[in-house]
């Protein structure tokens, strides 16, 4: 179908976007690469009066890495993350997103705050406990990974907030697998596996209304592997809690039994990735392609 | 809302409603009807176009958000006197297409392909090909299509 009717701004810088925003009184949305907004339109489950447009704002696309972090601008796009190497876990899930036509324009910024539970980077951000940085009416703030997601599609931000740019911390070792039905389809279950020093983050995305933190924050010492290395007993072990911690539900693409046997199964092969890590050379090869 | 857009070398100007897809822009302003639309919302790639030479679907993207760009669509690919480029001779060698509904979007992911990897192995075409549905051929034509056109362009005739 075509899209309804709406008036349309294109931002100059973030200020103009923001006022933009709070002229259209919630009944704005920013446009950034489209690629989840425009489908939502053209079926009509939305109808915004205004679209802001904040593809031309300077430097919303920087990408830098700086102690640790990469710092992304909001409107870095899916083909730049998958092809710069200073945070190869985050290069390995934009390559599963889509396909090359979705990649050249669909943005990191977009996909956090379209909040899809079953998305690669929302639950690449929440593993790797990295943090956005929104710019409002009153000023900028900023919202942790843990913060960010509050739903099924619904984020913390307000709106006539914008997200403007991303940290996201580099994990000294990680992991990813996800299982779709077809090369490209949003996940049925993803798990992103990300250890900092001797502190391990397992993250589920596909199995609830948000990215699944195995353990939530308090029992990431469940996880510890002790900083020594982690052996196929401690996998299938750690594979076990996060199939008995996720809760899903059943859908069309899969019921909750399959989905817990797939977080099983992902977590298994995300963290035998991880395990690996100690053995290959920064990137090499366990960057596998998707199909 | 007053654009530019330069489609296939030439400039045109154009007065659009901010609501107007390229897809649409391109088939009812510009009469350019060979980028195909199927499902209008991203899923079935028929209408991939080329925008600032990066594949994109011309279904997600209002024509106000491509003002200034330089777009590539399938009229562009053949030679002026109607010969055709090896990607369109070797679809039509190796029976690429059938009905030819999904077949300008699966010519302009594949020219963006060879132009970035002029030589892909078979797993990588059809990695590419796999944003693009084709109800007719079973695929396997189509990726014979790329595979022979990327050694004719390697070593023309």
């Amino acid at each position: 179908m075509k899209c309804p009717p709406f008036s349309y701004h294109r931002a100059t810088d973030v200020a103009d976007a923001v006022a933009a925003l709070a002229d259209a009184d919630g009944e704005g949305k920013i446009l950034a690469g489209g690629q989840s907004l425009v489908p939502v339109l053209a079926l009509r489950r939305a109808r915004p009066d205004v679209l802001v447009d904040v593809n031309r704002v300077p430097g919303l696309a920087d990408l830098a890495g700086r102690e640790g972090v990469l710092h992304a601008g909001a409107l870095v796009r899916h083909t730049a993350l998958a092809a710069q190497d200073g945070h190869p876990l985050v290069a390995a899930a934009a390559g599963w997103i889509g396909h090359t036509a979705i990649r050249s324009r669909g943005t990191l910024g977009g996909s956090l705050a379209h909040a899809d539970p079953a998305a690669e980077l929302p639950a690449v951000l929440r593993a790797c406990a990295g943090a956005v940085h929104v710019a409002g009416p009153g000023g900028t703030r900023r919202v942790d990974a843990d913060g960010l997601f509050v739903g099924a599609l619904q984020s913390d931000l307000a709106d006539d907030e914008v997200l403007t740019g991303v940290e996201l911390p580099i994990p000294d070792a990680w992991g990813f697998a996800e299982f779709a039905r077809r090369h490209g389809d949003f996940a049925v279950v993803s798990v992103v596996a990300a250890r900092f020093g001797d502190r391990l983050r397992v993250v589920v995305g596909g199995v609830a209304g948000t990215p699944h933190l195995v353990g939530g924050e308090e029992a990431l010492d469940a996880l510890d592997p002790g900083g020594g290395p982690l052996g196929p007993d401690h996998v299938d072990r750690l594979a076990d809690a996060a199939a008995d911690d996720v809760d899903p539900v059943s859908d069309l693409h899969g019921s909750a039994g399959y989905r817990r046997a797939l977080t099983h199964e992902m977590t298994r092969r995300a963290l035998t990735d991880l395990a690996r890590a100690g053995d290959r050379s920064a990137t090499s090869s366990h960057r596998r392609e998707p199909v | 809302m007053r654009i530019t857009l330069t489609v296939n070398g030439t400039r045109h100007r154009l007065d659009v409603e901010p609501r107007r897809t390229l897809a649409d822009a391109l088939r009812e302003d510009l009469g350019l009807t060979g980028t195909h639309l199927g499902c209008e919302h991203g899923v079935c790639g028929a209408c991939t176009v080329l925008v600032d030479a990066e594949p994109a679907r011309a279904c997600l993207m209002f024509a106000v958000q491509a003002d200034g760009s330089t777009v590539r669509t399938v009229e562009g690919l053949a030679a002026p006197d109607g010969t055709l480029d090896p990607l369109q001779e070797a679809f039509s060698t190796c029976h690429g297409l059938q009905c030819g509904a999904c077949t300008p979007g699966m010519l302009m992911t594949a020219t963006h392909l060879l132009e970035v990897e002029p030589a892909p192995d078979r797993e990588r075409i059809r990695a590419e090909m796999a944003g693009h549905i084709c109800r007719c051929t079973g695929y396997m034509g189509i990726v014979d299509a790329v595979e022979s056109a990327a050694r004719a362009v390697r070593a023309p005739s």
